[in-house]
């Protein structure tokens, strides 16, 4: 069994209608990759197009349960990347989670807020690698990511009061 | 009048590090929390050289992007200009020929062999040997000059391009690399083996310092010579190949002792390795264009791309997130020493300060790198 297969079924159980959303990504492989939000569910990617092998949509308060499956299956948090989406209202945050050696295995893991009340769980109590990385998100967007230790700037000077890759940002 | 003076341990103070600091290579400030000589609570502070890449990335189109890879990275700009042009190159579907391939695997080993050497030297100059500098900055003059022959640049490179790579290698170049390889080599055992690794005074500075345990590589996301030297056999050259780096016969150097010097000898060996990379590319490259064909403007549809290169410092991600305009909608740069430097904290816990000092040296940091 290839280990994006493995890791799937053991987040599927978390996306109880999950087997239906992954039908819709086999039917129409376009929309695997559209950034247009979609139901929560697990869809397996073209690794040698987009280079992750699953591709999970979940909503913010199942951030957490999905990060214990991954920390439970060996996984590293490689990043955490904002997106502004502006016309639709929305923030979509995306984290990739990797594999330190052994099977090729990269998982992309999104997740989206409205812009008016940006607010996610953190998961700097699973991974210690999430502290800078949500900081640096914090920075960037204003998401507040919930519980965390010390949710300040941490590349911006410390008196900014802007969020600059916010996309209405003019500087 | 003398007043007897009693250690006292419930007292600590402050210690500003940097931002400007001989031992920091840039502008990294770290807090300090002392007790006497012990660190209490270390928490580098980032930010000093913040340039907001990220938001140039959006405001530029994709090959308006290229000269801003190398300047994160100003010791392994190829290998940022590589990762550029391969997220890009797999959004819109670019095809790059087997020469240009060649050449880039060659231009970027040659890279990583400069910044190791450059990391040796100023790594001993931390702890406080001047000598090795010279010999290091001898040889990494040599890789400098054979770069700027091909890339027109000696540090900040903008020498690939979507499809391929901007300039063909001459014979000039191939002749002055295998001379340089075999310089290299004859050096190799006495002005750095002899001279550094062998070195008392030098082992017992590094030696058991700056513990990384693998599963601390984990939990913090740890990536390159930094995790080989805490026993992860993990390069993203071999574990998930890009690139022609499949084509080669190289190995992945790995110490199992988590300490400073094993980090150092894991620089070390790769250095051997990417020679013996290099020499195979120079030996096979084949003959043919060194572009593909490329439309001036680059569409690529909407979608989540990802895409991974082994720098000298660990694994640079760079994650594109396209919606079908001529620029990147979102750009985010998951830069090694980011994660690497992220353990800081937790290791230096209880550490004299000189050997904090001679553990921040073996992580290998680049501060704009860091703050992008």
């Amino acid at each position: 069994m290839e280990r994006y297969e493995k890791t799937r079924s053991a987040l599927s159980p978390l996306f109880p209608s999950g087997h239906e959303s992954e039908a819709v990504g086999t039917e129409e492989s376009e929309a695997d990759s559209s950034p247009q939000q979609r139901l929560p569910g697990v869809v397996v990617t073209e690794y040698s197009r987009t280079g992750s092998h699953l591709d999970v949509v979940c909503l913010p308060d199942q951030l957490m349960a999905v990060a214990g499956v991954l920390e439970d299956e060996g996984f590293f948090l490689e990043s955490i990347a904002g997106v502004d989406w502006l016309e639709q209202g929305q923030l979509e945050i995306i984290y990739d989670f990797n594999l330190l050696g052994g099977d090729q295995c990269r998982v992309m893991v999104r997740t989206f807020v409205d812009r008016s009340e940006p607010v996610v769980p953190t998961l700097t109590g699973i991974f210690p690698a999430a502290d800078w990385h949500e900081r640096e998100t914090f920075d960037f967007y204003g998401l507040h990511f919930q519980g965390h230790p010390d949710l300040t700037r941490i590349l911006l000077p410390e008196d900014a009061d802007y969020h600059p890759l916010l996309k209405d940002f003019m500087p | 009048m003398t007043v007897p003076i009693s250690p006292r341990h419930d007292e600590t103070f402050v210690l500003n590090l940097g931002p400007q600091h001989p031992a920091t290579h840039g502008v990294l400030r770290v807090k300090l929390t002392m007790d006497g000589e012990y660190i209490v609570k270390a928490e580098p502070v980032l930010g000093y050289i913040h340039r907001m890449h990220e938001k140039m990335a959006e405001a530029g189109t994709f090959a308006q992007f290229m000269p801003n890879t190398a300047r994160m990275d100003y010791l392994h700009a190829l290998a940022f200009n590589h990762g550029w042009a391969l997220v890009v190159e797999k959004a819109a579907g670019i095809e790059v020929p087997p020469r240009a391939e060649y050449i880039r695997v060659i231009t970027v080993e040659l890279n990583r062999i400069h910044s190791h050497l450059l990391w040796w030297a100023a790594n001993l100059l931390d702890l406080g040997a001047f000598t090795p500098l010279l010999y290091a900055f001898d040889d990494r003059e040599q890789v400098i000059d054979l770069l700027e022959r091909v890339t027109g640049s000696r540090l900040t490179y903008s020498y690939m391009r979507f499809g391929g790579v901007l300039n063909d290698i001459d014979e000039d170049f191939i002749a002055g690399t295998r001379a340089f390889l075999v310089r290299l080599r004859e050096r190799m055992p006495v002005f750095y083996h002899d001279l550094v690794t062998s070195n008392i005074i030098f082992i017992k500075r590094v030696k058991d310092i700056g513990i990384i345990t693998p599963e601390m590589c984990r939990r913090y996301g740890v990536t390159g010579p930094v995790a080989r030297g805490s026993g992860i056999n993990y390069d993203v050259r071999k574990d998930e190949p890009y690139s022609v780096y499949p084509h080669f016969d190289f190995d992945v150097p790995v110490f199992h002792e988590c300490d400073s010097m094993a980090r150092y000898m894991v620089r070390v060996q790769e250095m051997e390795q990417s020679m013996r990379i290099i020499e195979q590319a120079l030996d096979a490259l084949p003959d043919g264009p060194i572009m593909a064909k490329v439309p001036k403007m680059l569409k690529p549809e909407a979608g989540y791309y990802y895409s991974a290169v082994e720098t000298a410092r660990g694994l640079l991600g760079h994650r594109l997130v396209c919606n079908g305009d001529k620029n990147p909608y979102k750009l985010k740069l998951r830069s090694p020493t980011f994660s690497n430097l992220s353990l800081f904290g937790e290791v230096t816990q209880g550490m004299l300060l000189a050997d904090a000092l001679a553990f921040l040296g073996s992580l290998d940091l680049v501060i704009p790198e860091i703050d992008r």
